[in-house]
């Protein structure tokens, strides 16, 4: 392809057509990608070249339009160039600018960043454009705010609308923010809301950043909205773009490259100048005084091999530990504090004394409040509870489950709850010694704590062991150790930690509906199920505990929240792993049918992507069953 | 092999409260009885008879405030004290008397001791933290009048004064401060001009106490936290870091060197009296006697310098009186 250079009267409406037909079969790829850099150079100066591209692309008759601005946009080297090349296409063409505004932003999001700065910054170059652009944010704006949006939407087209957002706030001027100052305060306050609605963090997140964003540019002075959040890759990508001037815009290498180009062009640099006045460096002693006499060599020293660090003696009695802790008086606060320090190994030294006052204790410790400032105070109470669970299971467990559904409790108190019986099941079913011995599987895939909302992953990982464990693998020998077996503490108390959580969940009381507002808990108490399904292998009431988590499952299916989705379907693998072949045979047949085919339509309709691998997974785990039921003879 | 740490030479009980403040009256010659007065939470200011160990007399003068300072001008008969009701009192006790000759209201709700400088025979500077939060006033005694205010420069963020030190370099020159801050740091201040000479960061924590020895231009102060931190004075008359110590547990109440510079005591919130040389802060002896926070130490003045003695009181009411290292 060589352009003629003379000839200014050709016309170029043929070559369009090819050009659109090219694009549109599919070759975007071959043509754009000599097309454009040619025309990038040509255009770089010469104002007549510039006007023969736009030409090029006005002329593209309008049912090949989208494939040629596609194709334009994505392989555009810049904003600068993208303007140059398609000059006021966007205003002129009504397909064009559908196609920009409309179709790209909105409609799909597997764009790359790149591809998003330079549509965007294409927009802002030029005035006529720049009504496109605010009308741009507005849309975008619209959408994020949008409960149902952010309720269905996937997190991949969350994470692009936003930021599409930013990359927008970061082009506007002042005159223009002003302009539309209100609407942005208003989408602001009503998207931040159902953004942190949300359960899963990552949705929140995004809701954070973008929301502190916009803050940061409506407030020109004065306070402006700041949230705690842990900082990531994805956390500190957006807010780089804010930070970006427009001139900055042009994007000649590799993305990334350019990306930590900008932010260190762009980030200002916080320096901390702390005055501290002479503090000069420390004289060595030792010079000084070789040449003295060293009158101190008379003043002998007398023993001090006593002087150790000054400890508060914890209590020594369970008992005493009850009255420390539920003194009114609490002058002694380091009593207090050694209390709590020792409490954990104390209930672990007299199981037979604090089986006496196992249920008050546990109410004690679940009303304990932090009183001084103690490092890990939440990790130690909630090791001693764990530590007065597993002494004394079944009459704790059931105080604690009451409590779950008890009213004037907070939501942080319930989710504890839930994570204090999984420890304790854990810990029931497969007992460590101290570090010495450690059980083969349960190691290997480390169920730690619970209250991560990723904890999707853990399971994928102890599902994959679990599988990998029951397909028969040839050539492989005996890899692990064999270890001392102990019967399993958790047989004769799973039920108790069960059943009850899984009765009242649809009844709600005044301070606490489940089904309703309260749906974070309840996917925490689904996946508290799924886990103690999963632990109650080989128990005698597995069967039964199955049978109520399948119909617990089929009621909660449709849930809105992809959080509680996410843990219904870890009930399902943990139930298809734990509950022996032969009884799920023989008394869940139907239901499991039923199942298979609501998973298949979560495989091809769920909007998560993490529940839809956690169906594949179910999917997968059933053809197992399925192979195994047809190799035993019946 | 090292010798156990000796126990106190005796034990002064009866203050009823915690003790806050010590100091020794036993320079007089003949017949005069050697004294030790303390000053306690409950407000009371006891005269201690180290002949009997018994309480001579009991002053009440600070409204049942705590007296967190007791210092004697001259001799027995002339005594200053601090409490928390605000007020410096000054006694006459010439003869049995017990009574407030004069008193300064100082505004200030802190816990700062004033220091005391004899500048010449019946005039005294009187270095205290003032009502305004980061200052020191300096005043004349027993006239009352205001030398100067030290204010640190705006945006110094010093915090409260903690503890001060009034000093000459040498007899009948200017008078200089130096005043232990709660941001850790120590100032030394030239009065006359009321200027900073120089700034020291010396902890991370607020300054408890310190303790200046003006022949050897050597300090040492303490704080909240493990470090007992030792400083000098160069000729340009600028601090400067000489050596940390590290201590076992944290928290100093009060440092005081012993008037012959040889040993010097601090006063610890783990219970414990901390002896160490001065030379080179070698650690001597660690006095385990009190059960509760030890809120100060003091050397006595004995001119026979066998009979020195050294006294610590503390939050469980008892005056602990030992005789250490009295023979160097």
């Amino acid at each position: 392809l060589s352009f003629i250079p003379g000839g200014l009267d050709c016309s170029i409406s043929f070559v369009s057509h090819v050009l659109g037909k090219v694009c549109i079969h599919g070759r975007q790829k071959e043509i754009l990608g000599v097309l454009v850099p040619h025309l990038t150079d040509l255009t770089k100066s010469d104002c007549i070249w510039q006007r023969i591209c736009w030409r090029l692309v006005e002329c593209v008759p309008d049912r090949w339009m989208e494939a040629v601005v596609l194709g334009f946009v994505q392989r555009a080297p810049g904003a600068d160039a993208l303007s140059r090349l398609l000059g006021n296409l966007v205003v002129k063409n009504k397909k064009a600018q559908f196609v920009v505004t409309q179709k790209m932003l909105l409609l799909q999001y597997s764009h790359m960043t790149a591809v998003l700065q330079n549509l965007l910054g294409y927009l802002s170059l030029d005035n006529l454009r720049r009504t496109l652009l605010l009308r741009v944010l507005q849309e975008l704006l619209e959408t994020w705010s949008s409960s149902s949006a952010v309720k269905h939407s996937p997190p991949e087209q969350q994470l692009y609308i936003s930021k599409a957002i930013l990359i927008c706030l970061s082009h506007l001027k002042e005159p223009e923010i002003e302009s539309c100052r209100q609407e942005l305060l208003t989408s602001m306050m009503q998207g931040v809301k159902c953004h942190l609605d949300s359960s899963l963090p990552q949705v929140r997140r995004l809701g954070m950043v973008v929301a502190e964003s916009i803050s940061l540019k409506i407030n020109t002075e004065g306070p402006v909205l700041k949230f705690e959040y842990e900082e990531d890759d994805e956390t500190r990508e957006l807010k780089s773009f804010l930070a970006q001037t427009p001139s900055s815009c042009d994007v000649f290498s590799i993305p990334e490259d350019d990306r930590s180009e900008k932010t260190n062009a762009a980030l200002p640099v916080v320096s901390e100048s702390k005055e501290k006045p002479h503090t000069a460096a420390a004289v060595m002693p030792d010079e000084e005084l070789d040449a003295e006499l060293d009158s101190d060599d008379d003043l002998i020293p007398y023993d001090m091999s006593e002087d150790k660090e000054l400890k508060t003696k914890a209590p020594v009695y369970i008992r005493d530990c009850i009255e420390v802790l539920t003194g009114s008086g609490s002058e002694d606060l380091d009593k207090w504090e050694a209390t709590i320090k020792a409490l954990d190994s104390l209930v672990r030294k007299n199981p037979a004394a604090v089986r006496e006052v196992s249920v008050e204790l546990a109410k004690i410790l679940l009303h304990l409040e932090e009183k001084t400032c103690i490092e890990g105070f939440v990790e130690l109470r909630q090791r001693a509870q764990v530590a007065v669970l597993t002494t004394d299971p079944i009459p704790v467990a059931k105080y604690l489950t009451s409590q779950f559904y008890s009213l004037n409790y907070s939501l942080r108190q319930r989710m504890d709850i839930l994570d204090v019986l999984v420890l304790a099941a854990q810990e029931l079913s497969c007992p460590k010694f101290h570090g010495k011995t450690k059980p083969y599987g349960a190691q290997k895939t480390s169920i730690q704590l619970l209250p991560r909302s990723d904890s999707s992953k853990d399971w994928k990982r102890i599902v994959d062991e679990r599988i990998k464990g029951k397909t028969r693998r040839f050539n492989m020998g005996q890899s692990h150790v064999e270890l001392a077996s102990r019967p399993n503490k958790f047989n004769s108390v799973a039920g108790h930690f069960f059943f009850p959580l899984i009765q009242h969940f649809d009844r709600p009381s005044t301070t606490f509906d489940l089904l309703g507002e309260d749906h974070l808990v309840l996917g925490r108490l689904v996946h508290t199920l799924a886990i103690l399904m999963y632990l109650a292998v080989n128990t005698v009431a597995v069967t039964a505990m199955g049978k109520a988590l399948l119909e617990f499952v089929w009621a909660l299916r449709f849930h809105t929240d992809s959080y509680v989705r996410q843990g219904l379907l870890s009930c399902i693998s943990s139930l298809l792993l734990s509950v022996p072949v032969e009884r799920i045979l023989a008394d869940m047949t139907e239901e499991l049918l039923e199942t298979q085919s609501w998973l298949g339509d979560v495989v091809e309709k769920d909007p998560d992507g993490d529940c839809r691998r956690l169906a594949v997974q179910n999917l997968l785990l059933m053809e197992n069953l399925k192979k195994k039921l047809e190799a035993i003879p019946s | 092999m090292a010798l156990p740490p000796p126990d106190p030479q005796f034990v002064l009980r009866g203050t009823g409260a915690a003790v806050h403040t010590l100091h020794f009256s036993c320079g007089g010659p003949e017949p005069d009885i050697p004294l030790l007065f303390s000053g306690s939470e409950n407000g009371f200011i006891h005269v201690w008879n180290l002949k009997t160990h018994r309480v001579d007399t009991a002053l009440d003068g600070h409204g049942r405030k705590s007296v967190y300072c007791v210092r004697t001008m001259g001799d027995k008969d002339r005594l200053l004290s601090q409490g928390r009701d605000q007020r410096i009192c000054l006694w006459d006790l010439t003869e049995g008397r017990t009574a407030v000759t004069d008193s300064v209201f100082t505004e200030h709700v802190g816990f700062c001791r004033c220091s005391l400088l004899k500048v010449a025979q019946g005039r005294w500077l009187m270095a205290m933290a003032a009502r305004s939060l980061d200052e020191v006033q300096i005043l004349e005694l027993p006239s009352k009048t205001s030398v100067c205010t030290l204010k640190p420069e705006v945006g110094a963020k010093l915090g409260m004064p903690m503890c001060l030190k009034l000093w000459q370099f040498n007899c009948g020159s200017q008078p200089v401060l130096l005043a232990g801050y709660e941001d850790g740091s120590v100032v030394l201040w030239n009065v006359s001009m009321g200027k900073t000479l120089s700034q020291l960061v010396c902890h991370q924590e607020p300054v408890m106490s310190l303790d200046f020895d003006s022949e050897k231009a050597k300090g040492i102060s303490g704080s909240s936290e493990k470090v007992l931190s030792i400083w000098s004075l160069n000729e340009q008359q600028n601090l400067q870091v000489y050596k940390t110590h590290e201590l076992v547990n944290a928290g100093i109440s009060d440092i005081t060197i012993r008037p012959d510079k040889k040993i010097l005591a601090t006063a610890g919130w783990d219970h414990r009296i901390r002896i160490f040389g001065w030379k080179k802060l070698k650690p001597l002896a660690v006095l385990d006697y009190h059960t509760a926070t030890v809120h100060c130490v003091s050397f006595s003045d004995h001119s026979n310098a066998r009979e020195r003695l050294l006294a610590a009181g503390s939050k469980d009411q008892r005056i602990s009186v030992w005789s250490i290292y009295a023979q160097t």
